[in-house]
């Protein structure tokens, strides 16, 4: 006969190395999608990849079944070497029903691995995604791998000896898709099953159900022959020392505990539930073990005053919002400000303005962290650039209240609290000294609002004898504190609280540059920017374009170099998730020409975008 | 011998601050004030423990005039800041003090939610019926009828009974007096020192400038025995010039009796500010003259945990023996070693 061998049946599909992966996984916001993400973004990270994530879900707990609108997504990108962003495009979808091929399909690129669980392919399911021909058959997926797989029906095979009801039985549908996607990215299951266990320690049936299907889905892969290869991403070379997993929200929680052990002040966490900043507050309910005094208050105003009362009482206020929550307290953090009292108010930003979008990202809360209170109130505004930085971000945040005895505000976002990425774990003698030096009796009148080398006024708790004092909102004498409407005094207060935050810069890192330090072009960053913006500046390096990139933490005040470093380039690029922020207050601080690259959508840059502006920019 | 910490003796006059007080000529803030301190003094509380939290309103001096820690918060704020300053340090004595127009308008939600958390605090609600510094407005708690700078021909909206809210919120502790009856005043302010979670008194007061005589029917010594009524726990609600005066009960409908020609005493409505139900302390807090002699004193104290002691106890019980050290805090559950 022909010469053509067929390969022996049990032949083992060949491995492909990858240097990375792009993988989202999409069902409706019932499918457990988030939870399968997070447990492939954690297998990654234990298996030693660089992964960073992107959560995207609905503002409805539960949108009708099977509609766009209810689609609940999970980005995943796990690579060999350093990566700062989630990705651009997709190497691989994971769709449960057809609204989730239908709203994530133009992500995927042309060649790309498509996992599609065709049990949910029927013809209500493809009417309520707005599908008129079926894409099974219609030939529409021919440009990618198509990998069809009958879910359902294999799931419900797989623990039908537990004896579950059909509902509990297919609320294990999403450990199916795992175990298949971790036999085709050759991922060992150990630590989704040591999480299985842990998870329902108490209901031995999902236990075993679970761990019955997570091995199903991943010896179907095997024995259906499906694939004729699987891919292999090595681990990734990164500096030496302990890792962990962390998102943006776990590691401002751990930032603001390790904040409270540092500088031996208690923590009062006072917070209104406030999509998406109720993350945070679910993390301190977590951290209440550790000590943490949760209060969960009747609204945002209610919440920021707890925090300012804690604050006078001699412990660290902290709260935390989003939206129209941090409009709420624009009032107390006056306050804060005029009474001088040390507190950390957390913005997750959302898209706005009013309810907007609430499980969106955006960055266009800089102007009211900034100036958005009556009368001239500043502070400092801190924003961390990726999500294991909240950590270190949540520390300075401290440190800067007790230090100047100042609320501050720091900027998160929906995309670095959710976000995920390995964290270096640091040694606790790297950690910074946060001493707080509280006022003692016994030295004479006490003066609340006599000034130290920082211009901070001294802080004194309640119950300490000899040191009873009156403060408040009402505008405060120099020095004793007392209530004084004179007219020179006020204008003598304004600029001492003015020059203590504006004298931070003498103390905070200098802006860096990453790359030339005369680079033609300039891309000035802040917040969650940070990877797109670093990622596409390295590709355009390499390319050989004369580009450089800084990004700044401290908004308020800017680090004291900003204006040499922006003097040394030709060109400015201002790139924010905004109508041009940041660029306002450059333009207006330095008073120079600066090009901007603004999007509003409720997601984050992808590299490309930032990287067709600089080429644009360089190449024009 | 006891092993309890010396307390000085302190007078009233150990808690006048160095501020020159600016209330107008005759306002009944001044009493309220001098009452305080008094309390204050008999406390048994170290001076340096007092704090007082205030909001905005001629209320919201009163931590300016009292040699004690202070803090002149934001409107209707008061009882939130309170609230983070007693988790903060639940050994401090906490009082708050409000007027109407701070408790029951912009502060109405944080003084329901103080009251129905049960937080150790004492608040104030020093009532005149009118927004005062604002220069005399209607607030919550004025009468139909009454002329101010906003409802020049008089406000047409249902006022709001500030001790019925305190009730239907929860409050443990309930009571009412007036600034200028000083000996009632002051043993009110006692039994709310005294009281283990929220107390709430409600001071009526006069502002002598924007809602004069408002409570002349309460503090008048030609009528007032007629129009009020002091609650005494296990005691009949008695009142009148002759005490020949009472409630009566029928049904859940009170009415004023004359005792005598047929109503023997024992017919009487016995007052219990211990009874858990909030039933008759509401029936109590509904009685408003002319219709009703007005109460005056303790209308509910009853026992509940404290909202702070609650709130350590369960971070107490989530802690372990020693804390975990910093290091291991930061590991977390899961990481893993790149060489």
């Amino acid at each position: 006969m022909g010469s053509t061998k067929k390969p022996p049946a049990s032949s083992k599909p060949t491995i492909q190395e990858l240097d990375e992966v792009v993988i989202r996984f999409a069902g409706d916001s019932g499918d457990g999608m988030q939870l399968v993400g997070a447990q492939f973004t954690a297998t990654a990270a234990a298996v030693g990849n660089d992964i960073s994530t992107l959560p995207d879900f609905p503002a409805e707990i539960r949108a009708p079944a099977g509609t766009l609108a209810g689609v609940s997504g999970f980005q995943v990108r796990f690579s060999n070497h350093e990566i700062h962003t989630p990705g651009d495009v997709l190497n691989a979808l994971v769709a449960m029903n057809p609204a989730a091929l239908q709203a994530n399909v133009k992500d995927l690129e042309p060649g790309g691995i498509l996992v599609l669980n065709t049990d949910a392919f029927t013809t209500d399911e493809l009417d309520r995604a707005g599908y008129h021909a079926n894409p099974l058959l219609d030939g529409s997926l021919k440009r990618f791998r198509l990998v069809a797989i009958p879910m359902n029906k294999l799931n419900r095979d797989a623990v039908s000896q537990f004896k579950l009801s059909p509902r509990e039985a297919d609320r294990c549908r999403n450990f199916f898709a795992l175990g298949l996607v971790y036999w085709l990215f050759e991922r060992p299951l150990e630590p989704s099953l040591r999480w299985i266990r842990d998870r329902f320690s108490k209901n031995p049936a999902m236990v075993e159900a679970n761990t019955r299907t997570l091995m199903a889905g991943y010896q179907h892969c095997e024995s259906a022959k499906l694939m004729r290869v699987h891919y292999r991403v090595a681990k990734a070379e990164i500096p030496a020392g302990r890792y962990r997993k962390i998102t943006g929200t776990e590691a401002l929680a751990l930032g603001l505990v390790t904040a409270g052990r540092l500088s031996g002040l208690p923590l009062v966490f006072a917070c209104h539930p406030m999509t998406p900043a109720s993350d945070v507050m679910q993390q301190m309910v977590e951290m209440k073990r550790h000590g943490v005094r949760m209060i969960q208050a009747e609204d945002e105003l209610a919440a920021l005053s707890m925090a300012i009362g804690a604050s006078f009482g001699g412990t660290l206020g902290v709260t935390a919002t989003s939206g129209p929550g941090m409009s709420l307290m624009s009032e107390g953090i006056g306050l804060a400000v005029m009474s001088e009292l040390p507190c950390v108010v957390i913005n997750i930003q959302r898209g706005g303005p009013s309810t907007g979008l609430p499980t969106r990202s955006e960055q266009a809360d800089l102007f009211q962290a900034l100036v958005g209170r009556h009368g001239e109130a500043p502070l400092p505004v801190l924003a961390p650039a990726h999500p294991s930085e909240c950590f270190a971000l949540a520390l300075e945040a401290v440190r800067l209240a007790t230090r100047y005895m100042t609320p501050v505000i720091l900027l998160s976002d929906v995309y670095l609290a959710n976000g995920a990425e390995p964290w270096k774990i640091p040694e606790v003698g790297e950690l910074p000294d946060m001493e707080v030096v509280f006022a003692a009796s016994g030295k004479g009148v006490f003066l609340p609002y006599r000034r130290d080398e920082h211009l901070a006024r001294p802080w004194a708790a309640p119950g300490t004898p000899g040191l009873e004092h009156r403060i408040g909102g009402l505008e405060t004498e120099r020095e004793t504190g007392h209530v004084s409407y004179d007219a020179e005094n006020h204008e003598a207060m304004i600029r001492e609280r003015a020059d203590k935050i504006a004298r931070i810069a003498e103390e905070i890192p200098p802006l860096q540059v990453h790359g030339a330090d005369d680079a033609d072009l300039l891309v000035l960053g802040w917040g969650s920017t940070y990877g797109a913006i670093f990622s596409a500046v390295k590709r355009c390096q390499a390319q050989g374009l004369s580009v450089a990139c800084a990004h700044l933490r401290h908004l308020s005040p800017l680090p004291k170099n900003t204006g040499e470093i922006l003097a040394r380039h030709r060109r400015l690029l201002v790139p924010e998730l905004n109508s041009g922020q940041l660029a306002w207050l450059i333009r207006a601080v330095f008073v120079r020409d600066l090009e901007t690259l603004n999007k509003v959508q409720g997601k984050p840059f992808l590299i490309s975008e930032v990287e067709a502006k600089i080429h644009a920019m360089l190449r024009a | 011998m006891s092993s309890g910490t010396q307390l000085p003796v302190l007078t009233a006059d150990d808690f006048a601050s160095d501020q020159e007080v600016r209330w107008c000529p005759g306002c009944g803030d001044f009493s309220i004030l001098g009452t305080l301190k008094k309390v204050m003094a008999g406390a048994g509380v170290a001076r340096e423990k007092f704090v007082f939290v205030s909001g905005i309103g001629c209320a919201g001096r009163f931590p300016y005039y009292l040699d004690t820690y202070g803090f002149h918060g934001i409107h209707g704020r008061a009882a939130a800041i309170a609230t983070g300053l007693k988790i903060a340090n639940p050994d401090l004595s906490v009082w708050v003090v409000m007027g109407d127009g701070d408790a029951l308008a912009s502060g109405a939600s944080h003084l329901i939610h103080a009251l129905r958390r049960n937080v150790d605090i004492k608040i104030l609600l020093i009532n005149n019926e009118v927004h005062g510094l604002t220069k005399g407005q209607s607030s919550p708690t004025s009468r139909p009828g009454t002329r101010t700078r906003s409802h020049p021909e008089g406000t047409f909206e249902t006022p709001l009974r500030p001790l019925s809210v305190a009730l239907a919120a929860e409050a443990t502790f309930v009571a009412r007096s007036i600034d200028v009856d000083v000996e009632h005043l002051g043993q009110v302010l006692t039994r709310a020192a005294q009281h283990k979670g929220a107390a709430l008194v409600e001071i009526y007061q006069n502002c002598k400038i924007f809602n004069d005589g408002v409570f002349d029917y309460a503090t008048d010594r030609a009528v007032k025995a007629d129009n009020v009524v002091y609650l005494e726990h296990g005691r009949p609600l008695l009142f009148g010039k002759d005490r020949n005066q009472g409630i009566r009960l029928t049904g859940l409908d009170p009415e004023v009796v004359t005792l005598g020609g047929g109503i023997p005493m024992d017919d009487l409505l016995i007052h219990d500010e211990r009874v858990e139900s909030i039933a008759l302390p509401f029936l109590l807090s509904r009685f408003v003259w002319p219709d009703f002699p007005e109460c005056l004193g303790v209308l509910r104290a009853v026992e509940r945990a404290s909202f702070e002691r609650l709130l350590l106890e369960d971070i107490a019980q989530l802690q372990q023996s020693a804390p975990l050290p910093l290091d291991k805090l930061l590991a977390g559950d899961e990481s893993w070693v790149v060489v």
